[in-house]
């Protein structure tokens, strides 16, 4: 059941993507930067949490995910250490994900060689 | 010498030069497309044996140029210029496809039109006598112009239904002042036209104001119609574009109905070819020149045709500020030859 609710959630964010894509003029890098702050307008207003709970990977996975950990550091970082946590949590919270998508694209591109889609 | 200026932006050429010889070399989606059989060399690793892709589209300009020179059977020394240009940042795979050969070079940058605008000038260079042999050579590649315009492909970013497909190719043509072949009898040079368009997966439809404003410019200088023409070939609209370009005519009440055709629509099979919008890239009006349509034109299929190639002049640093894709187009009316 869990993988299911994993998947028709993660697959509504992104097939509300391709909509995008398919009819708008906005660009993949636009749709990805609005994906990270409506992750970020959800979790302070407390929705996204509730998604997570339900959808768990199928939330947390996709690009909003990213900014629901990005606000919820910030919360953290500024309960723990007052006006600083503001410019700190955010980073500090999704160390891990930045640092294993940069040695994850460091690896690939040691290993693989682009091709194009001819 | 005669004056041979027409009109505001056109010339004709008293002392017809004359494609004597023509090559192309494609890749593997080229290959696999309609017109797979007129390419001199098809080649279904699109690295070309090269390590980048940059060096891979200089590698096809020297393979369209040797292939070139072998088929007039002359050799580099013989000829006197090469206008060649493509659509890498300096047109790096032009320079360095002629460097240390000793041929003397003038770089061109006309977008995806310099098809068409290397064979203006060399019929230029040819009729006003400055030249015996001069060679109009340009070429793309999908994966080099992706990163120079979009994204590397390593980024893996998603194609949106207007984008067009770069074609990988590279298109050479020999003219000269004597010779059997196709001749180019008349030049309109293209101006800059601007409607607006700002979004760089639509470039078709940024390029059809251009490209109907050359159009009717040469019938207006040089006095003639569609109905003079075999064939009036724009260069890489696709499918939206031509569209556009076809209701521009209307409104003006010329019909180009059944004598418009598209470099980027014939090039590949949109049904099965999942190119979307169709063909785009200098490589895409060269390769269907330098093989379709000067082979029909050759064989007496088409008797005249008016060349039309069309370029999109945006920089990624234009894209980035948000300014809109200003469009440009040169026509080369090309007519059956006395062999």
């Amino acid at each position: 059941m869990d993988y299911i609710k994993a998947f028709v959630v993660g697959g509504i964010f992104c097939l509300i993507g391709q909509i995008l894509i398919d009819k708008t003029k906005l660009t993949p890098a636009r749709i990805l930067v609005s994906y990270v702050m409506i992750g970020v307008i959800l979790s302070a207003s407390g929705i996204y949490s509730r998604i997570a709970e339900f959808a768990g990977a199928g939330a947390s996975v996709p690009l909003t995910g990213f900014g629901n950990t990005l606000a919820k550091g910030v919360k953290e970082a500024v309960q723990k250490d007052g006006f600083i946590g503001i410019f700190t949590g955010g980073l500090t919270a999704t160390a891990g994900g930045i640092a294993a998508a940069i040695f994850a694209g460091l690896l690939a591109s040691v290993l693989f060689k682009a091709k194009d889609k001819s | 010498m005669e004056h041979q200026k027409r009109g505001r932006q056109s010339f004709i050429l008293q002392h017809t030069p004359v494609i004597t010889a023509w090559a192309s070399v494609a890749g593997k989606k080229e290959a696999e497309g309609p017109l797979a059989h007129t390419f001199d060399i098809k080649c279904r690793d699109t690295h070309f044996g090269q390590s980048t892709w940059e060096q891979a589209e200089k590698r096809m300009q020297q393979v369209a140029l040797k292939k070139l020179i072998e088929k007039a059977a002359l050799s580099e020394k013989d000829i006197d210029i090469v206008f060649s240009g493509d659509l890498l940042n300096q047109c790096i795979g032009s320079s360095f496809t002629l460097r240390n050969t000793g041929v003397p070079h003038l770089g061109l940058y006309g977008a995806c039109s310099t098809m068409a605008e290397s064979l203006l000038m060399a019929s230029m260079a040819i009729g006003g006598g400055f030249a015996d042999r001069v060679v109009a050579m340009t070429s793309s590649h999908f994966a080099s112009s992706e990163r120079q315009y979009r994204f590397p492909l390593g980024y893996g970013g998603q194609r949106t239904p207007t984008s067009q497909w770069t074609v990988t190719g590279s298109g050479a043509a020999l003219v000269q002042n004597r010779g059997n072949g196709p001749m180019i009898t008349a030049c309109t040079v293209g101006t800059v036209t601007d409607l607006g368009i700002k979004d760089a997966n639509n470039m078709g439809c940024a390029m059809a104001p251009a490209a109907y404003a050359t159009i009717r410019a040469h019938f207006e200088d040089l006095k003639t119609g569609p109905e003079d023409f075999s064939l009036i070939v724009t260069g890489d609209l696709g499918q939206l574009g031509k569209e556009m370009l076809l209701e521009l005519a209307k409104r003006d009440g010329i019909s180009l109905g059944g004598k418009l055709a598209d470099c980027g629509t014939l090039i590949f099979d949109n049904t099965i070819q999942d190119v979307h919008a169709g063909g785009s890239g200098c490589g895409c009006s060269a390769v269907t020149l330098c093989g379709y349509l000067l082979d029909q034109i050759s064989s007496g299929k088409l008797k005249k045709i008016l060349f039309c190639g069309t370029g999109a002049l945006l920089s990624p640093t234009s894209t980035q500020q948000g300014l809109p894709i200003p469009g440009v187009c040169h026509g080369v009316c090309i007519s059956g030859g006395n062999s």
